[in-house]
């Protein structure tokens, strides 16, 4: 066997060992944490290429190499963990540690004052062995366990500035949200190892996903003729539901947004959330099955495809009336990955990861760059309190625009055009409903839309924060610079090192070197992945099935290809225009003017200002629910139960009160009166016993004269 | 040392020492202290070295040593030990020595004595094999708890002393006349024949002819004899609704004790249950199965939702301890109440379900003990606050407590990584095929846990920092030392349960075994 297969654990371990290490480091040891996490992330990322390098080439089930082995005995059989790397795992590996070492180095800048500068690179490096322990897993128990793990990462770095209550309840929401979808799939989990006797997904013909186990699972039906493979892949589905954010678990993510912007970027936006899409793609073979057994087409990928259609609408008319940049962009993930969600159930595994991948590389950046908006506007994150920023941030605007055209879906030259073509390509010729087709190109039209709405707040126009709100702004939200006082050394450091520059300047400013430049590859790879991802050559799918791709120009202009293609330009293009005559025309000139939409329908705008209100939904239901059963339950255990552990005790207690009364008053009274009866009586028999032999003559004479007597009356008788 | 004297010297050595602290004067509390905590040592060396001499590969009964005792009654002096009573051991082994340290510096010699009293009744009742030497540890362990509780207990001690006892009385009580009437009935207190009567149905005949209850069918007869044990497990364990008691208890229980309680004597239960309860009575087992599911079922869920309603700490994690050992009851009613199931498939799942059962056991022994030891640690820096909402924000001056203090919590979440999750996983996997909509409705419970020690966590640690705690001072050295293996134990069997697993698994697949027949 390979040397790579057989150490890929080295892959998520590298990192592993350096959050082991860095949560060992003392606070002021900032240089070891970050080259500790930067160090390893970046030898994932080579050990990566080389894994990669090693599935290139092969064809079909070749391209497939699993090292497997025992966890724990489990009575007369054992629990079997494994990995597995094949194109999947690669492009994920690749991506993912790409990626994450890039958003490393552009943490050094960013996290720069902060003072749990080390911690918080020890929790990235503990994401990032999670998410690819999550990659590499070729068993779906070893991926729940690293599912959970990226889910504590992502709690401990939205909770990163966990003295801010809004982070603390963000954090905890973010995990119970997501862990209301992780109860479905650990259901889906057990039944699955119950129906199949094993978790590997391959493992020589008996994993999961094999024939075997599939043919197997779609004989047997759970009633109303669902059959159990349905069943086992709904469940799976909800912990994808809660990790994507997909309606109506999505509330966590905007709210995670109170995380450090790199953390948004890599969990947020590139790796945790799109562990959704992956894991569906993981298990593509079991979702696909079906009693019908068409290819590509079941119960559960039409669920997939309407939970996807619904969420990627949803999100994107939200993300319309939002006026935090994150949220926004917050909105957009969640929009996207219905997306996504649409491409794997229409288009098959290559479809949905095809844009997971390419939206990893311009959300990553989209991110990063409006973390560099933040820096440089001194932590605002008000578009509306922005304006101008391209002329004071040139490398920021000119990368953000072209994560920007990525995500809106500018033709040709940018990825995200082509895998969101291709995902409405597939949506067109779903054969079960047109809908979810109609969902996603008003869902492609609102994206360009929000984000030309954005980009025409942020960077055109004038600058429209002042110097009196920025101060204000510091004041009244001390995000990472105050409230951090004393403890430790670095901290009033730190603070210090800061001051003059704030003091200095409250205009825009661009930032370092160490954050603009993985913008730039960010930015240039948003544009290479153009090379792999079009009909041309559709060199990605080839290597996710495992054949090699051919060129070829004439794909390109079928006419079902062409028709889509087009229609994608004008999406995009209605989008832009109708964003360019609102905003552009009339440029957003004071910050608290009102938008120029929410000008039309104020109405409208304003319920999707506040989020559709769904937290207020969930606050009046789930949450008043359990703080109900909370009630009820301490109070059935007080009252009820308690109450009748009490009421026995105390009829016990009566039962003693009354014994003792009856024993002292009843019967001791009684008796005493027996006795002195008794005494009396003994003391006048006593008194009998005097002694004295006239008295005895004197009773004996007596007895005789009445037996005499009573004899001569007995005969006369 | 010979092997056989191992179970014995087990119990001697706590016992002795306990007698030999209670004689010393008042005014030594160090002495007592070293005394102590030199027994204790004594004690965990020889589980240690048992733990050395077990065989793995057997899920026999080791070490067992029998000799006759009272002949005329019946009565062995018979001891032994197999997987489940080895990890049993080892915990208890583990935790009382945590517990010792806990206890505060000038603890009376008394307190230390009667915790060492305890230690004897728990190796006592884990290794004993026949009913009147087991029902003498069982009872023996309860004194001391009951005088730790009652002497040095928060301030409505004397209530919650009583009712524990008594409670834990009236469930004894229960038991022992169900064992007289076994013991009527068929001459026998040995837990191994009895099992073997009981799985050729001999037992049930027997109750039903000697008992002279003619009015009564043999199948009533049974199981009124299974109620009575069936109670006195049921409140020890506790279960739902036998719990009421444990709160109160828990909460004025001094912290070092209710490490105890709630690491070793919460166990008593669920051993009772897969030791006693189980064997002798599989028909009853199953014939109850649906309602001591749904009982299990309310447990779990009841608990976590009132753990939530909860603003003392010790009360939260005293509910926290209802919810995990219900998972632990879930599995054994699940295991013990199915049958023999098609071509012994269902032995897979049992074993499944038991070994999660142990694993549990063991693991939510040591997270419990360990977080009501920062509990404790909280009380001595707060003088003795422990509401939920009294603090905030003390990650920010004692970061190395809440971060040990955030990996017991998340342990006990069942994240996985952490030991809480092997146990939780096999359980639910054993029981998910066995009684399926039982196991699908306490996955709720694993839910709300989540929502509460993440409260929990959001008020205690996280937020502003309550500026009347800025003095809170870090985790002392001695202290670290103190939770340290603890700690480790928790990743060590989250990510390596083999270690644990390695030794029950032959106990489990003969107990699935006995369970299926």
């Amino acid at each position: 066997m390979n040397w790579i297969v057989q150490n890929l654990w080295l892959i998520p371990g590298l990192p592993l060992l350096a959050a082991g290490l860095s949560a060992l480091l003392k606070q002021r040891e900032r240089t070891a944490a970050a080259t500790l996490a930067i160090g390893s992330m970046g030898l994932a990322f080579v050990l990566s290429c080389v894994a990669f390098a090693h599935t290139l080439g092969g064809h079909g089930e070749e391209t497939r190499h699993v090292f497997n082995f025992d966890w724990f005995q489990l009575g007369a059989t054992s629990l079997k963990l494994g990995w597995v790397l094949d194109p999947l795992t690669a492009a994920m590996l690749v991506m993912v540690t790409f990626v994450g070492t890039l958003i490393f180095i552009y943490s050094v800048g960013y996290m720069a004052h902060d003072e749990n500068f080390t911690r918080f690179f020890c929790f990235l490096s503990l994401f990032a062995a999670a998410m690819l322990g999550l990659v590499i897993a070729n068993n779906l128990l070893l991926l729940f366990m690293s599912w959970e793990l990226v889910g504590l990462a992502s709690y401990l770095l939205i909770g990163f500035w966990y003295h801010k209550p809004s982070a603390a309840a963000a954090a905890k929401k973010a995990f119970i949200t997501t862990r209301i979808g992780d109860v479905g799939f650990f259901l889906g989990i057990v039944w699955l190892y119950s129906e199949t006797g094993t978790l590997l997904f391959y493992d020589n013909g008996h994993g999961c996903l094999e024939a075997s186990a599939l043919t197997k699972l779609v004989s047997m039906t759970v009633g109303g003729g669902v059959v159990v493979a349905t069943a086992i892949s709904l469940l799976i589905f909800c912990g994808a539901v809660g990790k994507s954010g997909q309606v109506p678990l999505h509330v966590w993510l905007p709210d995670a947004m109170e995380g450090p912007t790199p953390v948004s970027a890599l969990i947020h936006a590139a790796t945790m959330v799109a562990a959704g899409v992956f894991l569906l793609a993981r298990v593509y073979p079991l979702l696909d099955v079906d009693p019908l057994n068409i290819a590509g087409r079941s119960t559960a990928l039409s669920v997939v495809t309407w939970v996807g259609a619904v969420t990627a609408l949803f999100a994107a008319l939200i993300a319309v009336a939002q006026n935090d940049i994150k949220r926004i962009l917050a909105y957009s993930t969640v929009s996207q990955l219905g997306f996504m969600m649409v491409g794997i159930g229409t288009g098959g595994v290559a479809v949905g990861m095809l844009h997971l991948i390419t939206h990893a590389f311009f959300k990553a950046l989209l991110f990063l760059g409006a973390g560099s908006v933040i820096h440089g506007c001194h932590e605002e994150q008000d578009i509306r309190k922005m304006g101008g920023l391209r002329a004071h941030m040139p490398k920021t605007f000119a990368t953000y625009a072209i994560g920007m055209m990525a995500l809106s879906g500018f033709p040709f030259v940018f990825s995200g055009f082509w895998s969101k073509d291709e995902i409405l390509h597939e949506a067109l010729h779903w054969d079960e409903s047109h809908w979810p087709f109609y969902m996603v190109a008003l869902g492609a039209v609102l994206t360009a839309f929000y984000m030309s709405r954005q980009m025409c707040y942020v960077f055109f126009g004038k600058y429209r924060g002042t110097a009196h709100a920025a101060a204000a702004h510091d004041a009244h939200q001390p995000v990472k610079h105050e409230a951090k006082p004393a403890k430790g050394k670095k901290g009033p450091q730190a603070k210090g090192n800061h001051a003059p520059a704030k003091a200095s300047s409250r205009t825009p400013h661009e930032s370092p070197d160490v954050m603009t430049i993985p913008l730039v590859l960010l930015a240039a790879f948003t544009i290479l992945l153009v090379l792999v991802a079009t009909p041309v050559w559709p060199w990605f799918h080839g290597y996710l099935s495992g054949h090699a791709a051919e060129v070829r120009v004439s794909e390109l202009f079928a006419w079902d290809k062409l028709s889509v293609i087009g229609l994608s330009i004008i999406l995009v293009s209605v989008g832009v225009a109708a964003a360019c005559w609102l905003y552009w025309l009339k440029p957003v000139t004071r910050a608290d003017s009102v938008d120029a939409l929410e000008q039309l329908r104020p109405d409208v705008i304003g319920f999707l200002k506040q989020q559709c209100r769904v937290d207020e939904f969930y606050e009046a239901t789930v949450v008043r629910f359990n703080a109900w059963a909370a009630v009820a339950s301490d109070f059935l255990d007080r009252w009820i139960w308690g109450g009748a552990v009490k009421a026995a005790s105390l009829a016990v207690l009566g039962v003693a009160w009354a014994s003792r009364f009856f024993d002292e008053f009843g019967i001791n009274l009684g008796f005493q009166k027996g006795c002195d009866g008794f005494a009396g009586a003994g003391g006048l028999l006593a008194r009998l016993q005097s002694g004295r032999i006239h008295d005895y003559l004197r009773v004996i004479g007596l007895a005789l004269t009445v037996l005499v007597l009573a004899l001569v009356w007995g005969c006369r008788s | 040392m010979a092997a056989s004297l191992y179970l014995t010297l087990l119990v001697a050595i706590p016992l002795f020492g306990g007698f030999i602290i209670l004689g010393i004067e008042e005014a030594r509390q160090a002495l007592a202290r070293k005394l102590a905590l030199v027994f204790t040592a004594l004690a965990g060396f020889v589980a240690l070295a048992a733990w050395a001499a077990f065989n793995p590969a057997s899920g026999e009964l080791q070490f067992v040593v029998k000799l006759p005792w009272i002949p005329a009654l019946g009565v062995d002096y018979f001891v032994g030990l197999d997987g489940l009573g080895l990890a049993m051991v080892l915990l208890t082994a583990l935790l009382v020595p945590m517990a010792l340290l806990t206890a505060p510096r000038n603890a009376p010699p008394l307190q230390l004595a009667l915790m060492l009293l305890l230690q004897a009744g728990l190796f006592g009742t884990f290794t004993a094999l026949n009913f009147f030497h087991w029902f003498l540890f069982w009872e023996l362990s309860l004194i001391p708890a009951f005088f730790l509780i009652k002497l040095w207990g928060g301030p409505e001690r004397g209530a919650a002393a009583t009712q524990f006892f008594v409670y834990t009385m009236v469930g004894s009580v229960a038991l022992l006349l169900s064992f007289l009437a076994i013991f009527l009935a068929t001459g026998v207190l040995d837990f191994i024949k009895l099992a073997d009567l009981a799985q050729k149905g001999e037992l049930a005949a027997d109750l039903a002819a000697k008992l002279g209850w003619p009015q009564l069918s043999a199948g009533t007869v049974s199981m009124i004899i299974f109620g009575g044990v069936l109670l006195g497990f049921a409140v020890k364990v506790p279960l739902f609704p036998f719990h009421t008691w444990l709160p109160a208890t828990y909460a004025e229980a001094p912290t070092s004790t209710t490490m105890l309680l709630t690491g070793a004597m919460s166990k008593m239960g669920v051993y009772g249950f897969l030791r006693i309860l189980a064997p002798i009575f599989p028909e009853q087992m199953r014939q109850a199965q649906t309602p001591l599911l749904w009982l299990a079922v309310g447990t779990i869920v009841l608990s976590a939702a009132a753990a939530f309603a909860q603003r003392d700490l010790k009360r939260i994690l005293a509910y926290s301890s209802i919810n995990h050992l219900g998972y632990c009851l879930l599995g054994v009613f699940a295991a013990a109440g199915a049958g023999a199931g098609a071509v012994g498939v269902n032995n897979v799942e049992r074993a499944a379900a038991l070994s999660g059962v142990i694993v549990q056991m063991f693991n939510h022994g040591v997270t419990a003990a360990v977080l009501f030891c920062f509990v404790s640690f909280i009380e001595n820096r707060a003088d003795g606050l422990r509401g939920r909402d009294d603090f905030g924000g003390l990650r920010k001056v004692a970061p190395v407590f809440c971060g040990l203090m955030g990996i017991a919590l998340f342990a006990s979440i069942g994240l996985p990584g952490l030991s809480g999750f092997v146990g939780e996983f096999l359980i639910f996997k054993g029981a998910f095929s066995l009684a399926p909509w039982a196991a699908a409705g306490s996955t709720l419970g694993l839910l709300v846990t989540a929502v509460f020690l993440l409260t929990l966590m959001q008020r205690v640690f996280q937020g502003p920092l309550n500026p009347r705690w800025a003095g809170f001072a870090d985790l002392t050295f001695r202290e670290r030392l103190l939770v340290l293996p603890a700690i480790v134990l928790i990743f060590v069997l989250g990510i390596y349960p083999q270690a644990l697993i390695g030794l029950t698994n032959a106990t489990v697949i003969r107990m699935a075994r006995e369970f299926a027949l």
